[in-house]
């Protein structure tokens, strides 16, 4: 299937994750060639029938990577889609980001796994907002513009509860390293969209879980955080650097603490409304 | 004798971001970032144009600068060693 600007081909020694994909991801496009290949491969001959277990292979992999049991599988697969983005995407410069838009105008919400980006993305895009992505932003590093990457949401434990009615889900996996976990697509109308970018506009760090608090970032703070969501910024070499500086540069950051997901999308919407 | 003249790596190979009392700086041969606060972007400035002598060098940065202890030479000599080990800085 392909998402935003990369194409992926999946591959599995089961049936049962490739028809689990292929319904979380109908409104996907299949494309004619695939940037980057997941296989979901059984983890010994005889452990494809007896406690099936799933090790994800493709075009990038970590040695180390324990193997999940079948039941899990679509979770492989996200896990290794995103490792092939992560490790193999030079095209942009990625930041560990959840994106969502206005018109042509984007906010990127940048935080590490548990910052609630995810929950805020999902939680904006049914109040009108165009959800581009809760995994990487795809900075153009000509442009400077934010392309949509709207892969679906991994909800997990607390946040299962959060997922809006109508939107497609795949099986709830339990038992994950994650802990309970289900994925959910993001609205059809995102997944149109996902070609058009969206000019970065405002930068918000989140952190779920905290008293609200709104403060501004020096300079060489929002470089050094940019930095540090990059996984590619190493790899990007002088254009990473260009497209970091001038995101910073033109781009207004804050750090947002927020206690609960209602607070933070009022908190993220008046942001919005004072640019 | 005041040693070894010094100068900044060239331009071309440099791409400067001022940003608050930190200077971000792209050396273009390692691919490297470095983050560099005063007196280091002054430093460069100041070894851009010709290379000099440490002091020479201290005297140019002396007139806009205070180096912070009492002849700044110790100052300038540490973050001189740490220019040169990243490849921002060489001896003529």
């Amino acid at each position: 299937m392909r998402v935003g600007p990369v194409g992926f081909r999946i591959g599995s020694d089961w049936h049962a994750p490739i028809a689990a994909l292929d319904a979380l991801y109908r409104d996907y496009p299949r494309p004619e060639f695939a940037d980057y290949s997941v296989r979901l491969e059984a983890v010994s001959p005889w452990r494809r029938r007896v406690r099936p277990s799933v090790r994800v292979a493709g075009d990038y992999w970590l040695p180390d990577a324990s193997p999940l049991p079948l039941a899990q599988g679509v979770l492989a697969a996200e896990m290794g889609m995103n490792l092939q983005v992560a490790l193999g995407h030079r095209r942009h410069l990625l930041l560990h980001a959840a994106v969502v838009a206005r018109g042509d105008r984007a906010i990127l919400m940048s935080g590490v796994s548990g910052a609630g980006k995810s929950t805020l993305a999902l939680m904006l895009s049914q109040r009108g907002w165009r959800f581009l992505g809760d995994e990487f932003a795809m900075i153009d590093p000509d442009t400077g513009l934010a392309h949509p990457f709207p892969r679906p949401v991994s909800l997990k434990n607390e946040s299962l509860s959060l997922i809006p009615k109508g939107y497609r889900t795949g099986p709830l996996l339990t038992g994950t390293p994650k802990g309970d976990v289900r994925n959910v697509a993001p609205p059809a109308a995102a997944i149109a969209a996902m070609d058009e970018p969206a000019r970065p506009a405002l930068l918000i760090f989140p952190r779920f879980g905290f008293p609200s608090a709104l403060s501004g970032l020096a300079p060489t703070e929002t470089f050094m955080r940019l930095t540090q969501a990059s996984t590619n910024y190493v790899a990007m070499g002088e254009a990473g650097f260009r497209a970091l500086t001038r995101l910073r540069a033109q781009v207004p950051a804050v750090a947002l603490d927020y206690p609960d997901g209602e607070a933070g999308v009022a908190a993220v919407e008046a942001l919005w409304e004072a640019l | 004798m005041a040693g070894p003249r010094y100068r900044a790596a060239a331009a071309a190979l440099l791409i400067v971001e001022p940003l608050d009392m930190f200077t971000a700086v792209f050396h273009r041969p390692s691919g490297v970032t470095h983050l560099l606060n005063e007196p280091a972007p002054q430093i460069l400035e100041a070894l851009a144009d010709e290379p000099l002598d440490r002091d020479a060098l201290l005297a140019r940065l002396a007139q806009n600068f205070d180096l912070g202890d009492a002849d700044g030479t110790a100052v300038l000599q540490a973050r001189l060693a740490e220019l040169e080990a990243a490849g921002l800085v060489d001896r003529v």
